[in-house]
């Protein structure tokens, strides 16, 4: 039997990739899908809590966070193509207004 | 012996398959890369006996949202996109930053104590079927839980109508 424990390192180690991801990436629609990379890996860890400690709380909490992903995918590329139409620009360098 | 052969093989290609998803230049390879990740994600699923959420990675994940993702980009034509450097020029501090995150984690995961063992045994999951028992606990126990994320869907349509629309 796989012990709890490889499973949350194996949760670990995509979500710091995700993280990565999303801040070394210039592209936005990359930035995206590494959120939504992020959200998986906490998926993993949900069902893996779930199944090992006999609970169906986990399994529960993922299937709301796949619901959150699905909106965040559609206002965030809804977000982007009003991007590219107003500016033409994709890259996190170029988007630049805000000083930020 | 089997089991972790199996899962030996999903963790290192779910990690191979994220890390090519973050480093390729062209959007439409890094997004055919998740889908391959999203069905690795689903075996594991399958694996730890969440059949329902197994079905629902591939049909709303790799379905309907990476989809959604390879529209957007094809119709944004990215062509001009594999000419440039993919990172921003601070990039070994970000990894610097991810690679110490993932540290912290490990450390934490380390003193990590399991909480008590819930009703749902295996047996009792199988009497009744995952979707089944899954079905009942979300419209008893998070009914109102599940009304508010319907609600966030509707947002989530009604944003993306609002925002996509032309002036």
């Amino acid at each position: 039997m796989v012990p709890l424990e490889w499973y949350i390192g194996l949760s670990a180690v995509i979500f710091v990739i995700g993280a990565i991801g999303f801040m070394i990436r210039r592209n936005l629609i990359i930035m995206l899908v590494c959120i939504e990379l992020m959200l998986n890996a906490t998926n993993i860890s949900l069902v893996a809590f779930s199944h090992y400690l006999q609970d169906l709380r986990g399994q529960i909490f993922a299937i709301f966070i796949i619901t959150v992903a699905a909106a965040e995918a559609a206002i965030g590329l809804a977000i982007l193509v009003v991007l590219v139409r107003n500016k033409g620009a994709v890259h996190t360098t170029e988007i630049t207004d805000m000083k930020g | 012996m089997l089991p972790v052969i199996i899962f030996a093989y999903f963790a290192i290609s779910t990690t191979i398959l994220s890390v090519l998803v973050i480093t390729r230049k062209n959007p439409i390879h890094s997004v055919l890369f998740m889908m391959a990740l999203f069905f690795h994600i689903a075996a594991l699923y399958l694996f730890l006996n969440a059949e329902f959420l197994a079905a629902v990675q591939v049909v709303l994940y790799a379905g309907a949202i990476l989809v959604l993702f390879l529209f957007v980009i094809t119709m944004l034509n990215l062509k001009w996109e594999v000419a440039y450097e993919p990172f921003i020029e601070e990039w070994p501090i970000s990894l610097a930053v991810g690679l110490s995150l993932l540290l912290l984690v490990f450390f934490t995961t380390m003193n990590f104590v399991k909480g008590p063992i819930g009703q749902y045994t295996i047996e009792a999951i199988k009497s009744e079927t995952n979707t089944k028992i899954l079905g009942k606990v979300l419209y008893t126990e998070y009914l109102f839980p599940f009304e508010l994320a319907s609600f966030i869907l509707l947002i989530a349509i009604v944003g993306a109508m609002v925002l996509a629309k032309k002036k």
